[in-house]
């Protein structure tokens, strides 16, 4: 970094606390809720997954971009995230697949960051005030405008985002996950054995490429897409994704899961999609103190009694005091307590809070996914019947 | 579900001596098993040779003998103890091995116990290269192309497919013992041979060559309902090719995407699960193609190993502890994270949010002969490890803990040199022990990342990282200190640089760096290491420095006592010195206080996060002890626990203001500095042979006239018996001086007439400053000249009278309290013609410590420790030595195997890594005892070859008796074979190698000699007899090169078939 024109960065906290470090990526000023994420590995998928949008991420590893970016490991076409908080980005680059610096590439994405900061210091502030609204600024800095941007910046409480981030239009999506050997490879159209509906909260690709690894015929659609529509596309299942902020303000997303849990069309939902499949179920959210980012948090499937080690991204929980009848509980957090899984009783819908689409993070709860196809599949001889 | 209610009692096995391979880890390892389960309520019965640890203190287990790891020995155990289960996963190879001979044996059928932790079948699978082979390719996961021989011609139909360079490793051997790499045929011949033969299974797997491919390991743990987790992953810097005990290693891994790090993570599991480890922790390695990303298995561990007590101590899970309790059928999800405070469980994926980094530690200097290239097979004695939260600051940390004499990147290359291009590309080449120092220096010569990576094959993300440290080196040369400005200072700081590496860029002295950091107000903060890069606040006061901003130490207003430790494992500083420091914590605490651990040696017990309230994983010099001393504020520092690595550091502190309690630095410098040493002597009107201090070589044979030879040489300026010699002509006297030292006036050479038939006595003892109660002595059995930590000894003495042993006590106290000794304190003496000589004094901890306190049952370290906070031996009810009814040998045990080639004549140079003990009612029994669990296997018949020096000869009549009783038939040279037929005994003579062929070497390597004594002096002697050692080692033939070791071999044997075993409890109880 040493021969490269140093430019300073600053991270203004709503508390008042004011880091200063170096910049990295794009000048100018950003703002968002500051959070942490405890992953060892995987920072392309963290920046790239939608449901950061608007907070700025903090990782707590401090050698960030070791590995440079690469085009296959995108979880969507943009970085979401607000802004990008480390200990210190390295020198070089080194990995076979890299294609671009981390730096390079928060540049080109126009996306700010800050290096070379405490921010093992930093999480323990949010560990014990909960996550803040922050200001990352770069380039020309006026600590107090950034200070006074944090400040003003009005937390994700009661902001819909999903509406912000998902896609203008429908589309299918044939790609497979990722090999060592192959890449993404695509799946042929019109051959997939199960049509799924995948609502696009803010969705990460890995979901979508683990439903075509299990032989999905897949349509994505937009947030706001009613019921009727969907309906009308005859899918033998319907996914609810993953997504950033607060579900409670989702009114459209939570009316049209109602109605799709009147037929008997399988419903499958991820960390966002989960709380839609909660409040459409008449459970209650929450706003937690700092929430679960990272890919180590060990959830236990009650029915099963194990443990399954999970990638976790969210703020807001289902609270399991609020559960209807008709809803049970399937997995907990082994951290916290906090509910984890639900399933209903009364319909083939059932949803997880982590990620177990992982990417990052470990695999282990990958078998969600084909919990979904055993319902589509139990569904469908149902109606052969 | 919670654990087993159907087991009440588990033998747990230890790892016996310590070896290259096998180090302390397993004292850890085992010493964490054994707390975990006695906590749990089971009856704990432990079996472990070695005396030094801390699991084989007697409050560690219910029953714990001190035997041979040997299923003879433990089968006889069992008889006597019916555990209900045995736990085979903690003592490393040794315990696998042992327990897989006791299943085979039909021993544990017999008495109904159960393998639990992993099963005979399981074991076998991992360590059967053929069987391991095809488990992998069962589940869809590469190994290297490979073939299996069980013969020189299958060995070499395997190579015809793969050409060199290959990879041969013999099954079932530790540590790589035996393996390497050929790159041709000729040294793919001798790795083979060799290979079959330290094969227990005869059995060589031949691998296509990774080198240069990456280097990875992941530590699991399973438990058996299959929830499965990854304790850390490590990433080695040195690529495939160098085993990974000598490798330089990282955690976590650096330079892996998440798709990459899940393929691993997904692969570590499922060959786990194919294997049949049903619980506990296990080690996968994994090389992986850095053009590609191909990932191959190379092996896996089914067992807690060398790694996985390194992984415990970068992210603070207790692998072992947590894998002794799943072994009783605990889940994961019902255990706690400790370091948590219990808030979490212990089924997680520790995070961390620092860079770790190991350095092995090696110690070629005491092996000259020995090839220092790294190969596969491990050569390494010892290891450092740095934390920091970069990969700069915590690779210049480990640096220097290492205690090699540098404080960061020192160059190595002398730039005067000639040949210091060829040197330097040598060195990247082929690696050897400083390869991480002549990187540096590459840089520094102007050659490029590019250029590097190409010749080592080290990712360039470490490569860069290097360089830029030698950029910043570069850049500060030529400019003084006063020219640095409090920024760079900072970013320095930041980077790891030690003020001691700075002083010397710098030209100036460490305290006026220091001075200049602390007029700026510079200072390190103290972070925790907590499994959770901060997610959960913890109240475990684990912690390491780093340049930040926040300071998480909160250190209380207690009484501290702060404890420096050993550092790395060396020849010479080992586990004992750790047992001592744990030791000191234990009372300690006991005692009230607050106790501070600083030690950067991820092997040992002290450097548990539960040993003592408080530890800094820090390096052991002055820089880092300063900061924290400045930090805590202790009431008292200990510094004689530790070895030779705090005790220099005791001058220093001193001056900076640090209260170092017991005996005072002043006190330790008259006994190490020769002159004021001799002035005590003279004042207390004891003896020590004639000495002198000699300044040029000329000097030396007129000094050497006046005392007379032969004479004991050795440096001033180094300790522990380095480059040591007894001469015993002026011609090698003069050999000496010339190729041996470089004598100067700076550095002397110091002369001590060689008593050459004296006895050595050990003693060692405690004093609260006033009174002094005698630890022990111990009668050495090899005579004189032979380092005392090479020398087995027997306690109490075997020989000696009662009038001798009062007069070594008179001498011991009178020199205690004329040094003020307040603490241990160790006298070497020499019987000679009835004198008693002093030979040494070390107001310190001994290497004998632990082995004294086993013994006698009472912690000489613990009440040490409180007489250095004040208590009276009177307080502490201890007033009077305790002899034990029964003798107890200590027997060293030696890496020659490792080493092959060289000459394992034993001398005053310490050679030993570990040491074994043996019990017995008579001194016979108990030597039989040591002897046997020293080494692998002692041929019970055939022939024996004899060979000894003039003055050992009138000894060869008992001798020749013993080994003709056994049923050995006897071979000499001329000599000693005329000495044998004057006694009357059948003798085959045999050439010596200079008399022609067909000599002795020719039988040994045709495997015609089963035994060797062979006794020799001077170094013309020496150097002609040394095939016959060192093709003995090859050969694995067993071989002693002392006359006491020629007894000792005879007494075991007549006790190999009688085994009788006690329990130190059982023992203590006859103290009375």
């Amino acid at each position: 970094m040493n021969s490269q024109t140093y430019r300073e960065a600053v991270l203004a906290l709503a508390d008042g606390t004011i880091f200063r470090g170096t910049a990295i990526g794009a000048d100018g000023l950003s703002v968002g809720e500051v959070v942490f994420n405890t992953a060892l590995t995987g920072y392309q998928e963290i920046l790239t997954d939608p449901s950061y949008a608007r907070q700025i991420v903090t990782l707590t590893y401090p050698h960030i971009g070791n590995v440079g970016v690469n085009t296959e490991d995108e979880e969507s076409d943009a970085i979401w995230a607000a802004g990008l908080v480390i200990r210190d980005l390295p020198l070089l680059a080194s990995n076979f697949r890299s294609q671009q610096s981390l730096d390079e590439y928060l540049k080109t994405k126009g996306i700010l960051g800050i290096a070379d900061i405490d921010t093992r210091k930093l999480t323990r502030i949010l560990r014990q005030t909960g996550a803040q609204s922050g200001c990352i600024m770069a380039g020309d800095i006026d600590v107090h405008k950034a200070s006074q941007a944090a400040r003003e910046f009005s937390g994700l409480k009661g902001m819909d985002l999903a509406k912000e981030v998902t896609t203008g239009v429908t589309y299918p999506w044939q790609e497979h996950s990722w090999t060592l050997a192959s890449g993404h490879q695509a799946h042929k159209s019109g051959e997939g054995k199960y049509k799924v509906v995948a609502y696009d909260y803010g969705v990460k690709r890995n979901i979508l490429r683990m439903l075509v690894d299990r032989d999905c015929e897949l349509v994505v659609v937009p947030a706001q897409t009613s019921a009727e529509e969907v309906l009308a596309m005859q899918p033998d299942g319907v996914f609810l994704s993953n997504g950033p902020g607060d579900p409670e303000p989702c009114d459209y997303a939570i009316k049209a899961i109602q109605e799709i849990l009147e037929t008997q069309i399988p419903v499958f939902g991820i960390c966002l999609g989960h709380q839609l499949l909660a409040l459409a179920s008449g459970a209650k959210t929450m706003k937690m103190k700092f929430g679960h980012h990272g890919a180590n948090h060990p959830v236990e499937d009650i029915e099963n009694n194990v443990v399954m080690i999970t990638s976790q991204n969210h703020g807001f929980a289902v609270d399991e005091g609020s559960l209807p009848e008709n809803l049970i509980a399937t997995h907990r957090s082994l951290f916290d307590g906090s509910l984890q899984g639900i399933h209903r009783t009364d319909k083939a819908a059932f949803s997880f809070q982590g990620h177990p689409e992982a990417s990052p993070g470990p695999h282990d709860a990958a078998s969600l996914f084909d919990h979904f196809i055993d319902l589509m599949e139990v569904n469908r001889q149902g109606l052969a019947e | 579900m919670p654990k087993r209610t159907d087991i009440k009692s588990i033998l747990i096995l230890g790892a016996g001596p310590i070896i290259i391979g096998q180090a302390c880890e397993f004292d850890y390892s085992g010493a964490q098993a054994c707390k975990a389960l006695r906590e749990e309520g089971f009856r704990v019965i432990l079996v472990n040779s070695n005396p030094a640890t801390i699991m084989t203190d007697p409050s560690m287990a219910d029953a714990t003998y001190i035997e041979p790891v040997e299923w003879k020995t433990v089968a006889r155990i069992i008889e006597e103890e019916r555990p209900d289960a045995l736990l085979p996963t903690m003592g490393g190879q040794t315990a696998l091995n042992c327990a897989l001979d006791l299943a085979k044996h039909g021993i544990l059928d017999k008495f109904s116990v159960e393998m639990i932790g992993a099963n005979a079948d399981a074991i076998d699978k991992a360590e059967d290269r053929e069987r391991f082979d095809k488990a992998m390719k069962a589940i869809g996961l590469s190994t290297p192309n490979s073939g299996i021989a069980h013969s020189m011609e299958e060995a070499s139909q395997v190579a015809d497919q793969f050409g060199f360079p290959c990879i041969i490793r013999p099954s079932f051997t530790m540590g790589g013992s035996g393996g390497g790499i050929a790159y041709n045929r000729e040294e793919f011949e001798t790795i083979c041979r060799r290979g079959l033969d330290l094969s227990p299974t005869n059995e060589l797997l031949i691998d296509e060559s990774l080198i240069g491919w990456k280097e990875f390991e992941m530590e699991v743990v399973r438990d058996k309902k299959d929830n499965c987790i990854i304790v850390c992953a490590i990433e080695n810097l040195d690529p495939m090719g160098i085993h990974t005990g000598d490798s330089i290693t990282v955690a976590p891994a650096q330079t892996l995407t998440d798709k990459e790090y899940q393929i691993m993570r997904n692969a570590s599991i499922k060959v786990l699960r194919e294997i049949g480890v049903e619980t506990g922790g296990s080690n996968v390695q994994f090389a992986v193609s850095p053009k590609d990303g191909r990932l191959i298995v190379i092996e896996m561990n089914p067992r807690v190993s060398r790694s996985s007590a390194l992984a415990s101590k970068a992210t603070g899970f207790p692998i072992a502890r947590v894998a002794a309790k799943l072994a009783v059928g605990y889940t994961l999800d019902e255990l706690q994270n400790e370091i948590t405070g219990g808030a979490t469980p212990a089924s997680f994926e520790p995070s961390i949010d620092y860079v770790v980094t190991k350095i092995p530690r090696f110690a070629f200097e005491k092996f000259n002969q020995a090839d220092q290239s790294l190969t596969t097979q491990m050569k390494s004695v010892g290891e450092v490890m740095a934390i920091g939260r970069t990969f700069q600051e915590s690779m210049q940390k480990a640096l220097r803990g290492l205690e090699v004499g540098v404080s960061g990147f020192d160059p190595k290359i002398d730039t005067g040199d000639e040949d210091f291009a060829a040197t330097l590309y040598n060195q990247l080449a082929e690696a050897g022990p400083d390869r991480i120092w002549y990187l540096a220096d590459a840089f520094r010569q102007g050659m490029s990342c590019e250029e590097i990576f190409n010749i080592t094959k080290i990712d360039p993300w470490f490569l860069v990282q290097i360089e830029d440290l030698i950029v910043e080196e570069n850049r500060l040369q030529g400019s003084n200190l006063t020219s640095v400005d409090e920024k760079t200072l900072y970013r320095l700081k930041r980077k790891g640089f030690a003020d001691r590496r700075l002083a010397d860029i710098l030209s100036c002295t460490e305290s006026e760096v220091r001075n200049l950091r602390y007029g700026f107000g510079m200072h390190p903060v103290y972070k925790r290491v907590d499994t959770c890069a901060a997610e959960f606040s913890t109240e475990t006061a684990y912690m390491y420095s780093t340049y930040e901003e926040e300071c998480e130490a909160e250190p209380s207003n207690k009484d501290k006592i702060l404890v420096l430790g050993g550092g790395p494992n060396r020849i010479g500083q080992g586990i004992e010195f750790d047992y001592c420091c744990v030791h000191a914590a234990l009372a300690m605490r006991e005692d009230g206080y607050e106790t501070i651990m600083v030690n950067c040696n991820p092997e040992t017990v002290s450097t548990d996060y539960d040993t003592s309230d408080r530890l800094f994983f820090e390096p052991v010099t002055l820089e880092d002890v300063l900061e924290i001393v400045r930090l805590e504020n202790p009431k008292g520092v200990i510094v004689q626990f530790g070895g030779q690595t705090p005790l220099k550091l005791a001058r220093a502190l001193e001056a900076e203001g640090v209260p170092i309690i017991g005996t005072t630095p002043d006190a330790i410098d008259r006994a190490e500095d020769r002159e004021r040493f001799q002035h005590m002597i003279e004042k207390l009107d004891l003896l020590q042979p004639l000495n002198a201090t000699a300044r040029s070589a000329d000097e030396a044979v007129e000094l050497a006239k006046k005392i007379g030879y032969p004479l004991v040489v050795r440096p001033s300026y180094v300790l522990g018996g380095r480059a040591m010699e007894i001469v015993y002509k002026e011609d090698e006297l003069r050999h000496y001086m010339k190729t041996a030292v470089q004598v100067s006036d700076d550095s002397p050479v110091l002369l001590d007439f060689f008593l050459p038939n004296a006895i050595e006595m050990d003693v060692d003892a405690v004093s609260d400053g006033d009174k002094v109660v005698i630890g022990a002595i111990m009668q050495h059995i090899e005579q004189a000249g032979i380092h005392s930590g090479d020398s087995a000894c027997s306690l109490p003495p075997y020989s000696l009278s009662e009038s001798v042993q009062d007069e070594m006590r008179e001498i011991c106290k009178k020199m205690a309290r004329e040094l003020g000794v307040r603490g241990l304190m160790n006298v070497q003496l020499a019987l000679q013609d009835d004198k008693i000589y002093v030979i040494e004094v070390n107001p310190r901890a001994s290497r004998t410590i632990p082995f004294v306190s086993k013994c006698i049952g009472v912690s000489l370290a613990k009440i040490a420790a409180r007489c250095m906070v004040g208590q009276t031996l009177e307080d502490q009810g201890f007033t009077k030595e305790i002899i034990p009814p029964y003798f107890s040998v200590k027997e060293a045990v030696f890496p020659f195997n490792k080493f092959p080639g060289i000459d394992p004549i034993l001398g005053p140079e310490m050679k030993s890594t570990g040491e074994v003990m043996g019990v017995g009612t008579t001194f016979a029994e108990a030597y039989g005892k040591a002897e046997l669990g020293a080494s692998d296997e002692i041929p019970s018949k055939g022939s024996a070859f004899v060979s000894v020096r003039e003055r050992d000869k009138e000894q060869i009549p008992a001798l020749a008796k013993s080994l003709v009783a056994l049923g050995f038939k006897l071979v000499a040279t001329k000599g000693t074979a005329a000495t044998i037929e004057a006694a009357g005994f059948d003798v085959q003579p045999v050439n010596k190698v200079k008399e022609g062929r067909p000599h002795i070497v020719d039988m040994i390597k045709s495997d015609k000699i089963n035994l060797i004594v062979n006794t020799t002096e001077g170094r013309q002697a020496i150097s002609d007899s040394s095939t016959i050692r060192s093709s003995a080692e090859q050969h694995r033939v067993y071989y002693t090169t002392t006359m006491a070791g020629g007894s000792a071999v005879c007494e075991a044997l007549k006790f190999a078939g009688d085994i009788k075993v006690r329990s130190l409890q059982q023992l203590h109880r006859e103290i009375t």
